[in-house]
């Protein structure tokens, strides 16, 4: 009977972390959306969201200049992520041996779990001047502190993560469909292109999209190299300000102003809402992709 | 015959280019990271609380933020591990559905996305709610929130690779569910439950975002959990700005001593991972 | 005389053997089946013909194998031209993510075969690589090999679906399919039939007494009656040992060693 009670005991308090940890994920999108509520009364909706015009001071909450900037930053970043991931998991999956791709995984594993702010310190001391000698070299002025800058270090900082999932997804082919090429005398590569690609696609898409769901809500890195000049930018070696560096840059004093804190949890609102669209329909292709019927 | 040879060693250089690319970026993160670090590393920088200020003064170090981020990090773990753990063991399917099982991992993958910005911002939501400042609670609060996902969904995947016929042999000496997880089931995941706290760990440590107005910045060591608390990240963060080069000095430690931990952390959890999957029933 | 040549091949993944020191001379132009309870190494014997088995990471091969005279573990070895050559058939179709007609037509066209000698009539033949194939005559060429497949009237409507639509029976005579379109001159098939139903198995066994003609086909089986209605020429492995080798009708009516005897009469499996 003890051992009875013992076992319900456990199964009630296993049920309510369970509930509290669903709860959590709904408690902070009420939470942001409870706070976000009130620019509405003052500021139109597209007004926010389509809106250059930037001044707290004077209740003007325009958020388009950071929602283009986070857009170009984070397009810019996966631009140059997307083909060196493709072709290092390529071969990381196919080429490697056992051993190397275990040691590649180590080095991947621990270059995904460097903290952000280490990113933006190499890039402060990397990138910004190396935008600055290019700008100057292309006639371009600029202070390093760009678009172009954000974008590399938010490339480097997205690399190991979406090849840590682009190699599981390649592994996970079963051996034999690429046996059925290799065995029509394909070469390795021919096997890749016309077989493991094809079968492949949508778990590569699916982890491009959650590098992009990371690359966007990515904050101090970000923050640190791309200038935080509130317009949107003309060309990549312009500054930038994205929403994450909006609200980590103004939260602080934002009592003050009245309306502020709404229009920057409208920002976090906005983060949260893209970055929680794009990984569920990532994980939904993910987990599909055990079914290779197609 | 020779062009196919040839569009194969074409794509063979442009994927050794593409990792001989990410391997430099390790290597040069890491030494920058070194050489900017060991020269200003000192005793004094490491058990010294900066004089002076922060932002401005010359002297001292950051035994603040070297403290603080433990303090943080430490009661965040045990928050986390005190949620996290339940949960993953009540998502065997013993005890939960298929469905309610399927919407929580869900739930948590997203909030594993989730920026640590808005978990910042929540967190901030929350504190004015309490009523509470810019304090170790604050930040301790919220770096829990933030490694729960991490957290449980290691200890998950751990918990669901325990064989359902190892658990079976349990059931049928007439054992109780929690009397199988507990004599079994932790026994067989421990490596992964290890493992899962360890990643969250080295998540939780580095994380600059989450914390920036929940914890704040100060110059001393707390002695409460309502005064605010420094943290090497956003040492990392503050000092760099700074044209001061003793206060950059204290950046570039800052980063060393912060990078040195996140890579052991790193690495004990995959030789964790490694050493101990040889003890366990497959 | 024979095409292929095994001297002393032993094969074994990481410290277990799974071929020990095995010598065999196969013969032209027949069934060869490759018997032996599972876990013998029949397969492993099959995919060393072509060298597949180098995609396992920790397999060891020692010996040699030769196809017509060249050793096929040299290091300098072109392994497409030898596979092509050397055509598998896998356990399970595994069709390539394509339509029925690319499925057929992919091999000719990584090989920049033309067919024409197919067409022809004539066997295979050299690769005459360069002129561009039209579409007319690729459109031949897949009719042409499906229709020797014996697959061509239950697909010719429904050419563009993805391969992967067909039942598994029909999967595996496209596979077949698949094979015969690189012009091979040996054909390997791993229990070819082991995962179809009974009349699709028929069907792909029935192709293989028509082509037995043009092409040495190697079939690794574990039942025994298939092996009594195809085989020209037993090939018995036990635990990694070549116990017995020779014409199927010596070898039933026949067998020299104590465990052939033994599994003939099915005292072990």
């Amino acid at each position: 009977m003890k051992r009875r009670f013992k076992d319900i005991v456990a199964f009630a308090s296993g049920r309510l972390f369970l509930i509290f940890v669903n709860a959590l994920a709904l408690l902070i999108f009420c939470g942001l959306l409870l706070k976000a509520a009130p620019i509405l009364q003052t500021v139109s909706l597209t007004d926010l969201l389509f809106s250059s015009v930037w001044h707290p001071m004077k209740h003007q909450f325009g958020l388009f200049p950071f929602i283009v900037s986070t857009l170009a930053v984070t397009l810019l970043a996966m631009l140059m992520a997307i083909p060196v991931c493709l072709f290092a998991s390529i071969y990381l999956a196919e080429y490697a041996s056992r051993r190397f791709r275990e040691v590649s995984r180590l080095i991947i594993d621990i270059l995904a779990g460097i903290p952000s702010v280490i990113y933006g310190l190499c890039g402060i001391l990397v990138i910004v001047p190396f935008v600055a000698v290019v700008g100057e070299y292309l006639g371009v002025s600029t202070t390093g502190y760009s678009l172009l800058a954000g974008g590399l270090v938010l490339a480097v900082m997205v690399i190991p993560f979406i090849i840590a999932i682009s190699v599981e997804v390649l592994r996970m082919i079963p051996g034999p469909f690429r046996e059925s090429a290799l065995a029509l005398g394909a070469t390795k590569w021919e096997t890749v292109k016309y077989v493991v690609l094809k079968k492949a696609a949508k778990g590569l898409v699916a982890a491009v999209v959650l590098g992009f769901a990371r690359a966007f809500g990515e904050t101090m890195a970000v923050l640190m190299v791309v200038g935080n000049v509130a317009q949107a930018p003309s060309s990549i070696f312009d500054p930038a300000y994205p929403l994450p560096a909006l609200i980590a840059n103004n939260y602080g004093e934002v009592m003050s102003i009245p309306l502020y804190d709404a229009a920057l949890m409208s920002a976090a609102l906005i983060l949260m809402t893209v970055v929680a669209l794009f990984s569920l329909t990532a994980h939904y292709a993910l987990s599909r992709l055990g079914d290779h019927n197609d | 015959m020779n062009r196919r040879k040839l569009e194969e060693n074409f794509f063979k250089f442009l994927m050794a280019l593409s990792l001989g690319l990410v391997f430099l970026a390790l290597a040069g993160i890491i030494l920058i990271v070194l050489i900017k670090g060991l020269s200003s590393l000192s005793w004094s920088m490491i058990f010294e609380t900066p004089k002076g200020g922060y932002y401005l003064g010359g002297e001292g170090g950051i035994a603040n933020a070297i403290v603080g981020s433990l303090y943080l990090v430490a009661g965040a773990t045990v928050l986390a591990l005190i949620i996290s753990l339940p949960v993953a063991l009540a998502l065997q399917k013993e005890y939960l559905g298929k469905r309610f099982a399927d919407i929580t991992r869900l739930v948590l993958d997203i909030l594993w996305g989730t920026p640590s910005i808005v978990y910042g911002a929540f967190g901030f939501v929350v504190m004015v709610w309490l009523g509470l400042r810019a304090s170790l609670l604050g930040g301790i609060i919220v770096l829990t929130l933030l490694m729960i996902p991490i957290m449980t969904r290691a200890m998950d995947e751990a918990v669901r690779l325990v064989p359902y016929e190892l658990k079976e042999m349990a059931y049928a000496m007439g054992t109780t569910r929690f009397e199988t997880t507990l004599a079994v089931v932790l026994r067989q995941a421990f490596p992964g439950v290890c493992t899962g706290v360890i990643l969250a760990v080295g998540r939780g440590i580095g994380d600059a975002a989450s914390i920036l107005f929940t914890a704040g910045y100060t110059d001393e060591i707390p002695r409460s959990l309502f005064d605010p608390v420094a943290s090497l990240p956003l040492a990392v963060f503050f000092q760099s700005g700074t044209p001061v080069p003793e206060v950059q000095a204290r950046a570039f430690t800052a980063a060393l001593i912060l990078l040195v931990i996140v890579l052991v952390i790193n690495i004990v959890a995959r030789l964790l991972g490694w050493r101990f999957s040889k003890n366990i029933v497959r | 005389m024979s095409r292929i040549e095994i001297n002393e091949l032993c094969v074994s993944f990481g410290r277990n053997p799974v071929l020990k020191n095995i010598s065999l001379s196969i013969p032209d132009r027949q069934i060869i089946c490759i018997i032996g309870p599972s876990g013998c190494g029949k397969t492993t014997l099959l995919k060393s013909l072509n060298r597949l088995l180098d995609l396992n990471e920790d397999v060891s091969i020692t010996g040699d194998v030769r196809v017509d005279g060249q050793s096929i573990y040299q290091s300098r070895l072109d392994v497409t031209a030898l596979r092509k050559k050397v055509g598998f058939l896998p356990q399970r179709p595994y069709p390539l993510p394509m339509s029925i007609y690319d499925n057929v037509a992919f091999g000719p066209r990584i090989h920049g075969l033309d067919g024409l000698n197919a067409l022809s009539g004539g066997k295979a033949g050299s690769p005459a690589a360069g002129a561009k194939t039209s579409r007319k005559d690729k459109d031949r060429l897949v009719e042409h090999y499906l229709t020797l497949a014996g697959l061509w009237d239950e697909v010719k409507d429904r050419l563009s679906e993805p391969a992967a639509k067909l039942s598994i029976g029909q999967q595996q005579r496209l596979a077949l399919a698949r094979v015969l379109s690189i012009e091979p001159e040996v054909i390997l098939a791993d229990e070819a039939t082991s995962a179809l139903d009974p009349i699709s198995a028929r069907l792909v066994e029935n192709q293989f007494r028509l082509l037995k003609k043009d092409y040495t086909i190697i079939l690794v089986t574990h039942i025994l009656r298939q092996a009594r209605r195809l085989g020209d020429y037993i090939v018995f492995l036990y635990m990694g040992d070549l116990v017995e080798h020779k014409p199927a009708a010596e070898f039933f009516g026949d067998p020299s060693d104590e465990k052939t005897k033994a599994y003939v009469n099915g005292d072990i499996s």
